[in-house]
Order: structure tokens, then sequence, then C-alpha cells
């Protein structure tokens, strides 16, 4: 028998929107459901995640956002990369992004590549390095799978300084290379003369003065300073300026008092001054040190790192273990420096995206209207991209906080189930870098994550259950 | 020439504006095809067969929007793409000059944001449209479900489902109701009343809510069925269901059936149904048709006529029976009727009416009958009456009652036969339809030679969203007859027909 209640309808649209605007003309209340064609995933998939969400997957969920936001990233010190970081061997290069062999590796990474042994003294030019990069000897392992991570090309090589991230809650360490600043660096590939003589004055002179500073200053607590950052206008991945800041605020009193040689000090403070995105390769670690202890977690399917290599894009979740899904990395479509244009761009690359699947990012980028003109110009899209986040994340940040939002939690806990279920892709915020090795940064914007890995982690989530 | 395309990735826009979009695009100079375009698999054959599937094209996935510009210089196709992005990214309430609606991305989150919602209206891509009406079934949501290329499978399980829960499931294929007053999809403006119907078919509910409502007369509830309800393999459960429903209704005083005649099984429950209560109940099944004697069962041969029985049944005074002004008839340049239907009842209507006159069927893309079927719709000949609503003409467009283009395109060509002496076409006011379909007309019309007669069935009510007295002044100017009956407009164009012949025999 049928059932009617003698009300108005109220009304749920999905397709043509047109009809949505004439109920609308007639009094009705109408919602349009925003729809796009699924996503190619085999209905018993569906079926069988649906069957076990309310028990199993949610209840793994759960506990890993309960662990996220427990987290406490601290920057505790700084050391030398093969003496601090696990399974770190002078043979050994990290980069950034799922694994690669040197001969998949897009041209930036190669370049770095190239730089980081020259730098390491290993070889004397780009011709013998590449040939030994291709020997073999070298051995290459993403950041990730060493408690890392890195912008861009991602390279830490054994002698590099790296800042040192505890997560006082759990006791594990993450770690990151010091920001080499804009312009001609080995992130985007570069491998001249000035790049490694910058890399060197970073070993010699920033480390050493940064290393006593923070010792001095014990622990500095690094999501504080996030948290006050997006409450300035940044959302830390495409915009660090408020972050900056705030960290040479900390760091500077001490940096004076530890001081060995003024000239040294203030060409450390000048540095700092000068690179806008500096506290990146704090907040990055930051963010991996209070995701990593929600991986393993049985059932669930939240995204513990996103991470492109420059070729291939990938995700890791919690519930699938370590293993990598990757998919092709999506080229950009950026606002374009002058001269500039796509058919120049890499495709994405970078562990930076660690930002987002911590609720930072393009997660967040409500929180930083000064950077609109790279997603399309207006405050309300910067706004929209941060609401649809919220369709895919399992929670909220409980630290970090939107003040246009009424200090909304960011949307944090990427869900696979979501993402397919609801055909949203994860968006980050990313900077381009040129194809070619070397030429640097040509844009920055917006980039969806592909659908490929959530597919293949969503699959697979299924049939470990 | 130049061929340029371009993917948009991710990007989904709904298929009325995305022809929209094309449709833009074709105006603009230099360009001579353009297409804008989800680029599922049906979509490329659709590219492929108008030679415009480019090997870009293969790298889309059926999550992006793919655009294709034929244009005379590489500058012409260029501009025209980047045009393509411009409108494919703007935001969507410009397309339609108001405030946008608010939007959510889930089904849970649409819910909440209504508080509790009653109704789903579901009109994307049939393949996927099962899909969608399931999960709001599971919600506890009534259906309208506009989309077509549904399987009948679906269709079944979907019914039962939802009648197992007390819930409307209208449709597969249903592209009109009126719910407590409200008007769904392709429905007209109708004021509330006595008369309740269930209907099988769109136009058919349309011309005849509108008629009741123009004699003065309101409507309870409308129910569309979808075109297959009556078929054996449904079996009707929904036409039953709502005529279950209508009988017991308390505000309905009078019920109306109508829609393609039903399999004999589904008849035989209907006028079960209606044997155990006393409410008239008035059929149509758009054929002469065998009935049951009953005192509350009466069949009418006309959509017109089943409105007017029913007023009458509620109670009403009818004065003036005529439902259409009355016009001399005109003399004919030449023997020949050409129709020209959105509507696909109305479409089935004019054949009968046809049939009636003349002993047989006028050529058409409707009929099972194969001597007067045209294999190709734009292969007019002789008497000829067409669907181009129909599949063959709708692959890859809007709807005729959205977009006349076609029927625009269609109205020229017939026009330079001088055999044709007479067109005959409907034009559908209300929700959903054409904002101004005169404003596509008057132009076309006027066009015409002078001496090739055009009636026009206006089908709409005064309160309609086109005005229709505007549309009927307009038309009438330009010399359009211009019915308010669609049955009227039909015997019109026969009575033409049969004075031109008589005069020439």
């Amino acid at each position: 028998m049928l059932k009617l209640n003698k009300d108005k309808p109220k009304v749920i649209n999905i397709g043509l929107e047109k009809f949505a605007y004439d109920l609308k003309t007639q009094g009705v209340e109408v919602v349009n459901l925003f729809w796009k064609p699924p996503l190619p995933v085999e209905n018993n998939y569906h079926q069988k995640i649906n069957s076990l969400y309310e028990n199993i997957i949610a209840p793994a969920n759960k506990k890993a956002l309960e662990i996220i936001n427990s987290g406490k990233a601290i920057l505790t010190g700084m050391d030398i990369a093969l003496s601090v970081i696990p399974g770190m061997h002078k043979d050994l290069i990290l980069h950034s992004g799922p694994p690669i062999s040197w001969e998949r590796m897009c041209g930036p990474m190669r370049g770095a590549i190239i730089g980081a042994l020259i730098y390491e003294g290993r070889t004397k030019n780009a011709e013998e390095a590449e040939k030994l990069a291709a020997s073999g000897k070298i051995e290459f392992a993403p950041c990730h799978e060493h408690n890392c991570t890195g912008p861009m090309a991602g390279i830490i090589s054994p002698s590099m300084p790296v800042f040192i991230i505890k997560n006082e809650s759990y006791g594990n360490f993450t770690y990151a290379t010091q920001n080499e600043g804009l312009g001609k660096v080995l992130r985007y590939g570069a491998y001249g003369e000035e790049v490694i003589n910058r890399l060197k004055w970073m070993e010699k002179v920033l480390y050493p003065v940064l290393k006593r500073a923070i010792e001095y200053s014990g622990k500095i607590n690094i999501q504080g300073l996030i948290a006050q950052a997006l409450n300035m206008g940044d959302e830390v991945h495409n915009r660090n300026r408020a972050g900056t800041s705030l960290f040479i605020r900390q760091i500077a009193p001490a940096i004076i008092k530890t001081m060995t040689n003024p000239k040294d000090s203030a060409a450390v403070l000048d540095f700092i001054n000068g690179n806008d995105h500096f506290f990146l390769n704090l907040s990055m670690p930051a963010s991996k040190a209070i995701l990593d202890p929600a991986r393993n977690i049985t059932g669930s399917s939240i995204v513990i790192a996103m991470a492109r290599n420059g070729t291939d894009f990938g995700i890791q979740v919690s519930g699938t273990g370590n293993k990598w899904f990757t998919g092709p990395a999506p080229v950009p479509d950026a606002l374009y420096f002058p001269g500039f244009s796509k058919e120049d761009a890499n495709p994405d690359i970078g562990d930076s995206s660690i930002t987002e699947t911590g609720g930072l990012g393009g997660f967040a980028l409500a929180a930083a209207p000064a950077i609109v003109q790279f997603v399309g110009g207006t405050a309300q899209e910067a706004m929209s991209y941060t609401l649809s986040m919220y369709n895919i994340c399992y929670g909220e940040s409980s630290l970090y906080q939107i003040p246009v939002l009424d200090f909304r939690g960011t949307p944090l806990g990427i869900d696979v189930v979501k993402v397919i279920q609801n055909n949203i892709a994860p968006v980050i915020d990313t900077g381009v870098a040129h194809k070619k090795p070397g030429v640097g940064q040509v844009g920055a914007g917006v980039v969806k994550a592909p659908f490929e890995p959530f597919i293949m982690a969503y699959k697979t989530l299924a049939d470990n259950l | 020439m130049q061929i340029k395309a371009k993917i948009i990735k991710g990007k989904y826009l709904d298929s009325i504006k995305l022809m929209l979009i094309s449709r833009e695009l074709r105006s603009l100079i230099g360009v001579l095809e353009a297409v804008a375009i989800v680029a599922t698999s049906e979509n490329r054959e659709i590219l492929k067969a108008s030679n415009m599937l480019v090997d870009e094209i293969n790298s889309a996935s059926e999550n992006d929007i793919a655009i294709v510009i034929k244009a005379d210089s590489e500058k012409s196709a260029l501009e025209a793409i980047n045009k393509a992005e411009e409108l494919i990214n703007q935001p969507s309430a410009n397309n339609y000059n108001q405030s946008p609606i608010p939007h959510t991305y889930t089904l849970e989150k649409a819910i909440a944001a209504l508080g509790k919602a009653d109704l789903c209206l579901i009109s994307v891509t049939g393949k996927y449209a099962a899909a969608e009406a399931e999960k709001a079934l599971e919600k506890g949501l009534h259906i309208l479900l506009f989309s077509d290329n549904v399987s009948l499978e679906d269709e079944l399980t979907l019914k039962q489902k939802a009648l197992n829960k007390g819930l409307l499931m209208m449709g597969p294929d249903c592209g009109t109701a009126i719910l407590n007053g409200v008007s769904l999809a392709f429905a007209n403006n109708v004021p509330r009343g006595k008369i309740g119907i269930v209907a099988a078919s769109g136009t058919g509910l349309q011309e005849i809510s509108s008629t009741i409502a123009n004699l003065g007369g309101g409507i309870s509830q409308a129910f569309g069925t979808g075109g297959r309800d009556g078929k054996k393999e449904i079996g009707g459960i929904m036409l039953t269901a709502c005529l279950t429903y209508l009988l017991e209704d308390e505000e309905t005083e009078v019920i109306i059936v109508t829609g393609k005649p039903p399999a004999e099984e589904v008849r035989e429950k209907l006028w079960k149904l209606i044997s155990l209560t006393s409410k008239p109940v008035i059929v149509n099944f758009l054929l002469p048709m065998q009935i049951p004697e009953q005192p509350n069962l009466f069949y009418t041969c006309s959509l017109a006529e089943t409105a007017l029985v029913a007023c009458q049944k509620a109670g009403m005074e009818i004065k003036n029976k005529n439902l259409s002004d009355d016009f001399p008839l005109p003399p004919l340049r030449g023997p020949y009727l050409r129709g020209l239907y959105s509507g696909g009842t109305l479409c089935r209507e004019a054949i009968q009416v046809y049939f009636d006159n003349f002993g047989r069927e006028p050529f058409n893309n409707v009929t099972d009958q194969d001597s007067f079927q045209l294999t190709d719709g734009w292969q007019t000949k002789e008497d000829s009456i067409i669907d181009l609503g129909s599949d063959e003409f709708t692959v890859g467009r809007p709807h005729p009652m959205i977009d006349y283009s076609l029927r625009l395109q269609k109205l020229a060509q017939e026009a330079e036969n001088t055999k044709v002496g007479i067109i005959l076409m409907d034009v559908v006011l209300g929700f959903g339809a054409h904002p101004d379909p005169a404003a596509e007309l008057v132009p076309a019309i006027k066009k015409l030679p002078a001496d090739l007669i055009v009636v026009c069935h206006l089908l709409g009510t005064d309160s309609d969203p086109q005005n229709r007295q505007k549309q009927k002044k307009e038309l009438q100017q330009v010399g359009a007859y211009i019915f308010t009956s669609h049955h009227s407009a039909c015997e019109f164009v026969c009575k033409c027909l049969q004075v031109y012949r008589r005069a020439k025999c």
C-alpha cells in the first residue's frame, strides 16, 4: 500500500538541474545532489565494503582518527641523515613518492639525484653522476619508507642535515631536510654550482646554527605553530609565510643566545627570513609524525600517506599495511608563471601532499584567502574546496581550525570508502616543476588526486576483509 | 577544415547543460559543428558516427568531458574550445540566471539538509539510474525516475521494493507527475482539486491535467508510472497501486486512468479494482476498446473528452464544452499533412484521429504496422506524423520540448515541398519545457510560404511559466491556427484534408 503524507514534498534532485529550479519557483524545498558517473568499481566490492562498513571499517577508522588527533609533533633537534635516519647508508638516496627505478624517474628527480651525488662528492660532474645512478651501485628508496618526507624531488642523501620531529604521544620520529628556498634548487632538479654551494652552506653554516638554537630552545611544538598559522592565512602547503614568521620569532632569540659568530647568525636569519617556504619542511614531517602511528589498523580505510614521485601518484592506507597503490601522476591545471604553460609542466611531484593527508594544504584552503588566485580567483572557490573535502574525510581535526568556518576543525582522515563512493578526489595544493631538470618552479595551483590508487586500495581492502 | 578536441578531466555537467553549451558553440563564427559531451562509450559512438571521434578522445574516461570542434580555421576552432572551457567552468547558477540551489555531494547530506526529504527526482543517464533509485528507496524516498534506458528487470525490482515500503516508484521514463500540488519534471501548473490521475503516459497526463485546469477543475494527485508499467512483465503493479491509493484517497472524488493499452491481465486487474468501489473512474487508453459494463467505469475516445467527463463527474457545471476556438476551414496549397510532434502520446492520439477519419494510419515512426512505418523519420512522405521525441532524434540532443532547433529544421524542410499543404504541431508549455516557444516558432513561421497552413496545439494553462495567452497571441499573429484541445486540432486538420481531397475528386 502506498503511503503519502499530504505536505508539499521536499525534493532531492539528481541529474538535470533545470528541474530543481522549476521546483524552487513553486516554493518547494529542493537540494541538488552533485552527481557524477560512478567510478569503475564492480558492484561486489561495494556490497562487501557496505556490509562491513558499520561494524568493522568505521570503528577502525574511528580508532585511526583518535590516534591522529591525539598526536603531538615536536621539533626536538637536528642531525646528519646518515647518523639518524633508520636504514640510511652511504649508497642510499631517498626520494619523494612511491618507489621508482632510475629508468622511470622524471627529469627533475634525476636532476636532483645528479646534484646529490655531486654534493656527496661521489662524482665530479653530471655525466658521471648519471652513469653512477644508472649503474645499480646506488640504492633508491622512498622517503616515506625511512620515516622521512621531502618536498618536490624530495632527495635526501647521507650527508644532508635533517630536522628531527618526535610524536611525543606515540614515540615515533620523522625527518626532513632544511628548505632551500626558491629559484634554482635541488628539489626542482637543479644541480649547478650555485645549488651545490648552497647545499654546502646549509650543511656548514645553517645546520650548526639551527641545531644549537633548537637544542637551546628545548622542544618546539610544530603543531602549535601550524594551528596559529592557519589563523593567519596559511594553509601550510602553498602558503607558509605565517608559519615561517612564527618559526623565526620562536627561534631568533635562541640563535642570538647561542651565537658563536655574528656573521653566520645574521646569514641564517636572513636566509630563513628570505624563504617563505622554510616552514614547509617542518609542517611536512610534523604531518607525517602524527599520521604514522595510525598505520596498520585492520579494517581501517584511512589514508596514511599520499605522495608523488613525478611519474606515479601513490597512497598508503592504514588497513592495507605499507603497500603502495599507485596511478599516473596528473599534470596540474595550475596558474603558470609568465612565459610558461602546461606544456612545460612535470607531472605532480613531491611528498608535500602529506599536509593534505594530515588535514592541511588543499583541505584547509578556506583558511588561506590570500592564495585564491591559484584556485580560480575567488574566496568562495577556496571555501568550496575545503567544504567538499569534509565529504571524503572520516572526521575533523581537533587542533587545526578554520576561522572563516567558525573555527570548525579542518577535514581530517581521508576515507578511501568515501572517496570511491562519493566520487570525490582529494584536492592538493601544489607547486609545479618544469619537466626539464633545474629550470625550477613554473606555476602553482590545485591538482586532484587520480582515482586509480584509491580504487585499488578500495578493492584490496575489500579482499583483505 | 580543422578538427580540434580537448578533454576536461574529472568534470561532469548534466546533458541539458552540455547540449545548450554545444548549441552556443555551434553559433560561433567559423564553427561548423561542435560537441561538448561526457566521454562515455555510448557518446563516443555518437562522435564516431559523426566523424568527430579524434584520437585525443581515446584517453578520456567516463568521468571526463570531451569537447570536439569542427571549424573552418584553426583559429576559429581554438577560440571555440576556449569558449567551451569558459562555459563549462562557469558556476551553474549562471545558466539559469538564478541564485544557486543548495547542493550536497551525498544523499545522506541532502536528506539532512532538507530535514526530512520526501521524494527523489532522478534524471541521470539510464545506465546509472537504477542504482541511484535503489539508494533513494533505501532511504525511504518516493521516486520519480525520469531517466529512460532502464531494463525491465530493474524496473520490476525497483517497483517491488518501493511497494514493499509503501513508496511511489514513478518511471523509469516518467516525464511528469503532480504530487500534493507540486509539478514535477515536465508538468503544468494546475490548481488542486478533486480529480486524481494515474497515467502511463507523459503528455497524456499533461494534456488531461491542463484541460481540467482550463475547464476550471483541479487535481488531487497525478501519478506517472512510466510507459511500460502496463506490460505483462511489470504487471501494472504501479498502475494498480496508484489506482488503489486514489480509490481510497478522501481528497479524490473522480479518477482518471490513461496510457497506452495495458496487457489484458493488467486491464482485468484494473476493472476488478474499479468494480469494488463506486468512485467514478474515467479510462482512456488512446484506442477504441471494449470495456466491461460497470456503473462507475467510463471509457472516452480522446484525452480532451477524458478531462471533460472527469470534470462533469466531479460535479462541475461546464458551460462551454468547446475546449478550443472554431475556425473556418482554410484552403490547402497541397494535398499532404506533416505532423511534427514533441509529445509521444499526443503523436499517437493524432495518428488515432487520422485513422478514425481515413480508415488507415498516416506514415509515422511510432507504429508497429510495417506498411505505415517510416524507417527514417527524416524521410517523410504523403501524410506523415512523426514523433521528434523518439530515440532516433533525441540521441545526443535535448528533448524537442526543450530545444526547438530540430523541429524548426524539419519545418523548413517540409515547407519546401509544395505538396505539403498543412503542418500539425504540438507546443508544450509548463515546467521543464522551453521557456518561450513562441520566440522560436514565430520567426520560423514568418519565413514559411503564406499558403502553407500551420496548426498548433498549445498544451498548457494560463498559470504556466510561459504564459499561455501570450504564446497564443504571438503565434496567432503570424497566422498559425491555435487550438487548446489536441483532439480538436487533429479533427480540424483532417477536415481540411477531406475538403481538399473532395474538391480534387
